[in-house]
């Protein structure tokens, strides 16, 4: 075999096993959605009796983990659309003042905001909690929404400024000369200018408003008003839980962000680029 | 637009620094609110020497000390090689590849809950999908995988790179494509072979990415409290925990919220020169190439 062709082979064994370490927990989660309640113990591969009853259940509210599962996935819904819509416009006013206005102040309050990107939400969640108590935010969805908005706003300041470098400040002047005021400027040529980067940080809003479990099971506890994430957290440490609904739920859950995810991807990559990198 | 003739504006109305102050006055109230006064409490509290005395009397806390170091070393560094290493396969010209780096995005676009669950059902010692494939095809009983804390923090870090590795292989990726092509083509002319191409190209290049990539995940991975706190909830017997599981713990289920904190604070030494270092680094260039 030439040298060549072996190189090849390698790169597909590469490939394969590649591919099986991504998939296996996925195939997993699909498997066991479609599974009947009372096979799950059975540990094979692909279920004798594959069934889309379980997703039927879901929808039906028919089990006692997921009463309100259509109260929980609207929760999920509207703190991920309210996130993001503050999130933008909080970050597009900020980002605005720290590259486009001459401030002395403004390299300041750039790494303050960069200084929270780097610290990780885990370790203030004991305080902000305290704080939630004092504000009377606890169990309160704007809680949670404040939390996401603490925690993703200096990203998007960061990337919004970065992406805005690339647009040539002769425009903020011209408009300057024709008499536009800051507002006028920011309004006409700053928004439309960085809407690529405003698609990128607002998806990256909504997914981590969406996928938010830790402030979601701190903040909130009503069944009625937590999200999807803390019931699914709930199933976690109880092994007689009806598990193929908790991942038929699973699927249910994963399928809008993943598909918005792959539809904005071309943004995600301009935001990642212009405005370095977040995990 | 039509310009209005150039007429005499007051002067606050044309200053930088007050519209500085409306732009910014919506995100400066959420950093004092939701950051500053978070943290000044936090500061507060850990002056708190007690707690101390009752973290370090802890056998859990060296233990879960200990956890984080491994999780860090052993979890960042293989992360870290692995996206190295898969970003030059990630970066070859085959539409195959290109297919099968949208599929590898799949962990990092999922939400981490449901695949967590999965990965924890998948390594159940009785009907797990992992140990039903060891014994159809290799006869093997397969071990405990979340009662033992070994394998629970092995588990741990696999279940971290499985869904934090895609990310920075397609950060490493970028990375491989901004290298200009020229200098291929020069060490091509001298002869060069794949692994001195990859010495004296591709790695020079790359290393200021490398680092930044490999601080911030430091960081990251500190704070994965999902990976931890889903599989194995810390368990067995608060044996896998690690700094953030662990505050988390004393905070809320032993209701010693000092104590918490404190676990917190214990990280500092590792956090803040990494935050200063990247602060630094990430202003002045502004992008990936810091």
């Amino acid at each position: 075999m030439s040298r060549r062709a072996f190189e090849y082979l390698g790169l597909g064994l590469l490939g394969i096993v590649v591919f099986l370490w991504t998939m296996a927990p996925l195939y997993n989660m699909m498997i066991m959605s479609i599974t009947p309640v009372n096979a799950i113990f059975a540990g094979k591969l692909w279920p004798e009796n594959p069934t889309l009853g379980n997703y039927a259940t879901v929808f039906r509210q028919d089990n006692h983990y997921l009463k309100f599962f259509w109260v929980q996935l609207g929760n999920s819904v509207f703190i991920a659309a309210a996130s993001m819509v503050i999130v933008l416009a909080i970050a597009t006013l900020a980002s605005f003042a720290v590259g486009r206005l001459k401030l002395r102040y403004g390299p300041l309050v750039n790494n303050l905001a960069l200084t929270t990107y780097l610290i990780p939400a885990a370790f203030l969640a004991i305080p902000f909690y305290q704080v939630m108590g004092a504000y009377k935010l606890l169990d309160t969805q704007w809680g949670l929404i404040f939390a996401v908005v603490t925690f993703t706003t200096p990203y998007a300041i960061w990337v919004l400024r970065n992406y805005a470098d690339s647009v040539p400040f002769e425009l903020d002047e011209a408009a300057m000369v024709d008499g536009a005021s800051r507002w006028q400027i920011f309004r006409l040529v700053y928004v439309p200018l960085i809407r690529p980067a405003m698609i990128a940080v607002g998806t990256f809003a909504l997914l981590h408003a969406w996928n938010e479990y830790l402030y979601a099971f701190l903040i909130l506890s009503h069944e009625t008003r937590v999200t999807l994430t803390v019931t699914l957290g709930l199933f976690r440490s109880d092994d007689s839980a009806p598990w193929p609904l908790l991942m038929a739920v699973g699927i249910i859950y994963s399928v809008p962000p993943t598909v918005l995810y792959f539809s904005v991807r071309k943004y995600m990559v301009t935001g990642l680029t212009s405005g370095g990198v977040k995990d | 637009m039509t310009a209005p003739a150039a007429a005499p504006r007051a002067p606050w109305l044309s200053s930088d620094a007050a519209w500085g102050l409306f732009f910014l006055f919506p995100y400066i109230v959420v950093f004092v609110l939701f950051v500053a006064y978070p943290i000044g409490y936090a500061v507060w509290l850990a002056t708190d020497l007690k707690a101390y005395q009752r973290l370090f009397d802890d056998p859990i806390y060296w233990r879960t000390a200990w956890n984080t170091l491994v999780f860090l070393l052993i979890g960042v560094n293989l992360k870290m090689i692995l996206a190295l290493f898969l970003s030059g396969f990630f970066a070859l010209p085959y539409l195959w590849v290109r297919i099968l780096g949208a599929i590898f995005l799949l962990p990092w676009a999922v939400p981490h809950i449901p695949s967590i669950i999965s990965i924890r059902w998948m390594l159940n010692s009785e009907w797990g999908m992992v140990n039903t494939l060891l014994f159809d095809l290799f006869r093997i009983d397969g071990p405990n995988w979340l009662t033992n804390p070994s394998y629970g923090l092995s588990a741990i870090i696999a279940v971290h790179i499985w869904k934090y590795l895609p990310f920075w292989t397609m950060i490493l990726v970028a990375g491989r494509m901004a290298i200009p092509k020229d200098l291929y083509d020069a060490a091509a002319v001298d002869g060069a072979t794949k692994w001195q191409r990859f010495r004296h190209v591709t790695f020079p290049q790359l290393k200021a990415l490398f680092l930044t990539s490999t601080m911030l995940t430091t960081i990251w991975s500190l704070g994965d409290f999902n990976s931890v706190y889903l599989l194995t909830g810390g368990g067995p017997a608060d044996r896998t925990n690690t700094l953030a599981t662990m505050g988390i713990r004393y905070a809320f289920r032993q209701a010693d919220f000092e104590a918490g904190i404190v676990t917190m604070v214990s990280a500092i030494p590792i956090l803040i020169p990494l935050v200063i270092l990247l602060t630094r680094r990430l202003s002045k260039a502004g992008g990936r190439q810091a």
